[in-house]
């Protein structure tokens, strides 16, 4: 940080704060290189709108949580600092669930038990204990953000996946065209079952190492 | 940091913690009271085949319940809101205090009763609204819900496919005795007017809704029966 004293004002988008997003979308993917927070991908996923709204919903936890702990950092007391952590997280859950319950209730109804579970989610307080701690409010903000988005973008396509090919529709609209059936296609009633979310993370896991060497474990 | 650092922040941060969550709980609980009316509303027109969406259930409801009644044991009317009755409570009741709400729909001169279940499956409550035809007999319709049923065991009664099961069943036999409908284990045979299939892996939950619809619907006889004699 003492480079930054020398540095009078860093803009707010500097390329270091841009990496901060960026990379957990692409090489740092919460999902995808350091397998976190698969279970809640493998369970919501059937459908697109579901998984959109807990995208949403973690990208608001991740990004209040990161902050607030953030500003909280010269204050908390080491030894008690996980639960500190827990206790923002649950509170702000908590909120989520009670919003989504009065302004989108079939949604928080389809999401039943996975908002509660975001609390357990490892990314946030992952997040929180190795960044948000030792940084300064905005970088911690852009990282949160980040790293939600990076775990959202794998869980829209995910989703985006096995809606297409498990009922034919993306958002509930029909994508398939009704010549299609005609013809004797039939959906794949697997991608519906949570075993086939585990395969997608697998491929798309397969591409993204494929793609970007570095990723690959050589030991 | 001294031990008296770290209560005081303990304390500060849960108050203000409880300060938060309990005002957004008390500012969303009307917003939220609404949307469970509202779901109500969308299971019972469910029972009589209308599938209403969030924004025209209210309206749908007034269209097609023409008549809500609260009963007694006896099966005479008595007063109150047939709506707000709330079956756990009732439940918790002896037979003689409870209050049974009957909804009776209206659809193209068709008349069907509606009536609120409510049970316990293997981890929470479960309910739902059964309609029946103006034989008072024959099931026209089937809506469960659950609070926390297994996702793919339990909780399959909420779908389709286990709640269509039950059109055509009959709750009474020939000789007018009451049978109700019990999900079976294995399969039920297929000219079996009393009997539905229970779900693969969800025996507890399939119990569960056999109970519940022979308490909820026994309770309903006296009613039925002075019904049928009109």
């Amino acid at each position: 940080m003492s480079e930054k004293n020398t540095v009078p004002k860093e803009s707010l988008f500097s390329p270091k704060n841009r990496k901060l997003i960026t990379d957990p979308i692409g090489t740092s993917n919460p999902i995808t290189v350091q397998v976190l927070g698969v279970c809640s991908v493998l369970a919501v996923t059937v459908q697109l709108r579901a998984s959109l709204v807990l995208a949403i919903a973690v990208v608001a936890v991740m990004g209040f949580a990161n902050v607030i702990i953030s500003l909280l950092r010269h204050g908390i007391p080491p030894r008690i600092r996980i639960i500190v952590q827990l206790t923002v997280i649950a509170s702000l859950v908590i909120l989520v669930d009670q919003i989504l319950k009065a302004f989108v209730y079939d949604v928080s109804r389809q999401l039943s038990v996975f908002v509660g579970l975001i609390i357990t989610n490892c990314i946030i307080m992952g997040r929180l204990e190795a960044f948000a701690l030792q940084n300064k409010v905005w970088p911690s903000f852009l990282d949160g953000i980040g790293n939600a988005a990076g775990y959202g973008s794998i869980l829209l396509l995910v989703a985006a996946v096995r809606e297409l090919l498990g009922s034919g529709t993306l958002m509930g609209y029909q994508m398939i065209p009704n010549f299609m059936y005609n013809f004797g296609y039939v959906d794949n009633g697997l991608m519906i079952l949570p075993p086939m979310a585990l395969i997608t993370v697998g491929v798309i896991i397969w591409v993204h190492r494929h793609r970007d060497k570095a990723l690959v474990d050589v030991s | 940091m001294s031990n008296r650092y770290v209560f005081i922040y303990a304390s500060v941060m849960v108050i203000i913690v409880a300060l938060v969550l309990s005002s957004a709980a008390t500012l969303l609980r009307p917003l939220q009271e609404r949307n469970m009316r509202i779901e109500k509303m969308q299971n019972i027109l469910s029972t009589i085949g209308i599938s209403a969406p969030r924004g025209e259930a209210i309206e749908l409801f007034e269209q097609y319940i023409k008549v809500t009644k609260v009963l007694n044991h006896l099966g005479e009317e008595v007063e109150g809101d047939a709506f707000e009755v709330d079956l756990q409570d009732e439940n918790r009741k002896p037979v003689e205090e409870r209050q049974l709400p009957l909804f009776i729909a209206d659809v193209d001169d068709e008349l069907y009763y509606i009536v609120p279940i409510r049970g316990n499956g293997l981890w929470g409550a479960i309910w739902g609204y059964l309609s029946f035809l103006g034989d008072l007999n024959t099931i026209a319709g089937a809506n469960f819900d659950h609070a926390s049923e297994t996702p793919g065991l339990g909780a399959e009664i909420a779908d389709p496919p286990f709640q269509n099961q039950f059109r055509g069943k009959k709750i009474f036999d020939d000789s007018g005795d009451f049978r109700s409908v019990t999900v079976v284990k294995g399969g039920a045979p297929a000219d079996d007017p009393h009997a539905v299939d229970a779900i693969s892996g969800g025996t507890i939950t399939s119990n569960g809704v056999t109970a519940m619809l022979r308490n909820g619907l026994q309770v309903y006889k006296p009613y039925f029966e002075k019904q049928k004699e009109l």
